[in-house]
């Protein structure tokens, strides 16, 4: 499994992949949608973790991108919330069991991404 | 006092408030004094000045149509007396016109005259000749009068002069009331005699003045010019003795006068002379009698008077004190929608600065989640490390304080949203659990026992979870307050009846007194004003379950806890059903 994690905080995405990779998955990370987007043309991805907020683009409208580039490629969310309005949205965008609230705990992250996998 | 207490309006307590958005518009006691004085005024003073004038005209007329009854009276009286004196007059005038002296002077002759007279007119006691010298040459009664000298006396001059003289009434040698009549006949041969009869008063007194109807109280009598009562007086002297009045100054006509009698009481005097005799007609009527029907129609009037001041006094409190109120109650709804609006202002920035601030801590929580994570993941992967207990159980603590962090921004997050959202499906256990688990630190620090017991047969229902939230949080914060240190708290949940659910919020706090059940959910009434209490919650609260269809009851005794139920209907309140279509 390849997962493609995209956080605007750089620490937070680093230390996520540096841990899937000790769990052996295999996984690259981006700070920004530019970032993700040029990683994705470099790389083939079998799952994406997106930030909801992430700078200049939202991770919905990196998901539709990346969704273009790559039609097999599945997407989970993650969130620190932002208003009630804002997480109703996004909720409803990605679908309420590809929505993730940080902080969130690796062990859910990988089942939650092998059960996308295998969906 | 208690019972001035209970009637006085609502408003009546109503303080004013100057400043701040909870200013009140009106002064209430002013307006109410305003608009009753008003009212009241108005109505009041035409009122009073029509039944004023009313009075005056009423009595005056009463009082003129008095007079005038007593000058009609008098009038009428005068008439009869003076006819009583012309008819005798003329008879007398008749018999020395038609008789010659000679026949007079016989005795027989006048015997049988005075017996014509008598039957005739009555009245005449005798009868007596009289000749220029003014010796009585003949006289017919029951005296022996005959040869007695009349020729110094005062009537005997003025016979000779006018041709007739009417006597005052008199004693004399019978010692009986009684007058004489004089008429005076000149003969050929240059003398005159004069005719003289004496007439009983008792027959003036019977033809004239008993006919007259004055009244139990009144009095009519006759008077001669010097004010000696020619007649008998029931109340103003005895007969031949002064009168204790005045004696009425000459009129030509009848005239009425009101004076005070001897006692100061006002009397009414109606006198008339009488023409050709030294009399004065007199009657007398107390005041006091005579205005009897005026005081019945004044009674009358005083008690319509005081029945109507009363009517309008009563009715223009009452619709003052209605129009008032009505303004106090709007007043009081203006207030508490400008402070449910701020309340709910307030929660929604709350809302907003919190899901702001867990966002935040959300991601550094995140960072620190994933280094300690890796710490841990590093520690675990390299063998030679994994002995480090200590370092581990430090890692566990780090990851185990930020799942609790997570916890509360996830919960803080969960509140603020529901804040903004109107109706969704609700979960009772979890809404409950909710409210407890921001006030559960309160609880620890106090040592209080909350016990909570859900009813598993309760569905899922549609409502605003927001107002029903803070419902839960204003009753426990509420029971919190009457708690003291080591209390309970009771929260109960079970169907009521079909479509019902009953939401019990049980204490074993101070309670309160009866007095205070009645008012608990009026807006600024507080027992906690002293600890800062606005008297809003409980009100907002009972404002909050009415807008979700439901019913807020409390039971509760002084020093015994307190009971609220709340009553909810699990079927869609068709408020809430408009609220979500839009």
């Amino acid at each position: 499994m390849r997962v493609l994690l995209v956080d605007d905080e750089h620490e937070l995405a680093s230390t996520l992949a540096e841990r899937l990779s000790i769990r052996n998955i295999e996984a690259d990370w981006a700070t920004g949608g530019e970032d993700a987007l040029r990683l994705a043309e470099e790389k083939t991805f079998d799952i994406a973790v997106l930030d909801v907020k992430i700078p200049r683009i939202s991770g919905f409208e990196l998901k539709k991108r990346l969704h273009k580039k790559c039609p097999d490629l599945k997407f989970i969310f993650m969130t620190g919330h932002g208003s009630a309005a804002a997480f109703k949205a996004g909720a409803a965008e990605a679908g309420p069991e590809n929505y993730l609230t940080k902080p969130v705990n690796i062990d859910t992250l990988i089942k939650k991404m092998n059960d996308v996998l295998t969906s | 006092m208690k019972l001035i207490e209970s009637f006085k309006p609502k408003f009546w307590a109503y303080q004013n408030k100057t400043i701040g958005p909870l200013r009140r518009e009106f002064n209430l006691r002013r307006l109410w004094k305003l608009s009753f004085l008003l009212t009241a005024l108005v109505a009041l003073v035409p009122l009073i000045i029509v039944t004023l004038v009313d009075y005056k005209v009423t009595e005056k007329s009463i009082e003129s149509e008095i007079i005038l009854r007593t000058s009609r009276l008098v009038s009428n009286t005068k008439r009869a007396a003076a006819f009583f004196f012309a008819e005798r007059k003329a008879a007398m005038n008749f018999i020395i016109q038609d008789y010659s002296v000679e026949d007079l002077k016989k005795q027989s002759r006048l015997k049988s005259v005075l017996e014509h007279l008598k039957e005739g007119f009555g009245g005449f006691a005798d009868l007596g000749v009289i000749d220029s010298l003014g010796i009585q040459q003949t006289y017919v009664g029951q005296y022996n009068l005959k040869g007695r000298d009349y020729s110094r006396q005062e009537w005997f001059k003025t016979v000779q002069d006018r041709g007739i003289h009417i006597s005052d009434v008199f004693l004399g040698y019978r010692n009986v009331p009684h007058l004489v009549i004089s008429v005076k006949k000149d003969i050929p041969s240059g003398s005159f005699f004069v005719l003289r009869a004496t007439l009983d008063i008792d027959t003036f007194i019977n033809n004239v003045i008993a006919a007259l109807e004055v009244g139990s109280e009144g009095d009519a009598f006759i008077i001669n010019h010097n004010g000696i009562l020619q007649t008998p007086s029931r109340s103003h002297g005895r007969i031949l003795e002064k009168i204790s009045l005045p004696v009425p100054k000459y009129f030509s006509r009848t005239k009425v006068l009101e004076l005070n009698d001897i006692h100061a009481k006002p009397i009414v005097v109606g006198y008339a002379y009488i023409a050709d005799t030294p009399f004065i007609l007199m009657i007398v009527k107390q005041k006091e009698n005579i205005m009897k029907p005026w005081n019945k129609a004044r009674s009358q009037l005083t008690w319509f008077l005081a029945a109507s001041i009363t009517i309008i006094l009563l009715v223009t409190i009452g619709v003052s004190t209605y129009l008032v109120n009505k303004i106090y109650m709007a007043d009081q709804r203006r207030i508490i929608a400008i402070h449910e609006m701020e309340h709910s202002n307030r929660m929604a920035s709350i809302g907003r600065l919190a899901a702001g601030v867990a966002h935040e801590i959300n991601n550094p929580l995140a960072i620190i989640n994933e280094k300690a994570g890796l710490m841990m993941d590093l520690y675990k992967s390299k063998k030679h490390l994994n002995n480090e207990e200590k370092i581990t159980g430090l890692i566990d603590s780090i990851l185990s304080s930020v799942e609790r962090c997570a916890t509360i921004t996830s919960r803080l997050l969960g509140f603020a949203r529901h804040m903004d959202v109107t109706v969704q499906s609700v979960d009772l256990h979890k809404v409950i659990n909710d409210v407890l688990g921001f006030m559960g630190k309160e609880a620890e620090f106090r040592s209080l026992s909350i016990s909570v017991n859900i009813a598993d047969d309760i569905p899922k229902f549609d409502t605003d979870r927001g107002k029903l939230q803070q419902i839960l949080l204003n009753l426990v914060d509420n029971a919190f307050a009457a708690l003291s240190d080591g209390g309970s708290l009771d929260i109960i949940a079970r169907r009521k009846s079909e479509g019902f659910v009953d939401i019990i919020v049980k204490d074993t706090g101070h309670g309160m007194s009866k007095s205070d059940i009645k008012r608990i959910f009026e807006p600024f009434f507080s027992t906690k004003t002293k600890t800062g209490g606005t008297g809003l919650g409980l009100s907002i609260t009972y404002g909050l379950v009415k807008e979700l269809d439901g019913k807020i009851k409390v039971r509760s005794k002084k020093g015994k806890g307190a009971t609220f139920t709340v009553t909810l209907p699990l079927k869609n309140p068709k408020e809430l059903i408009k609220q979500r279509g839009a």
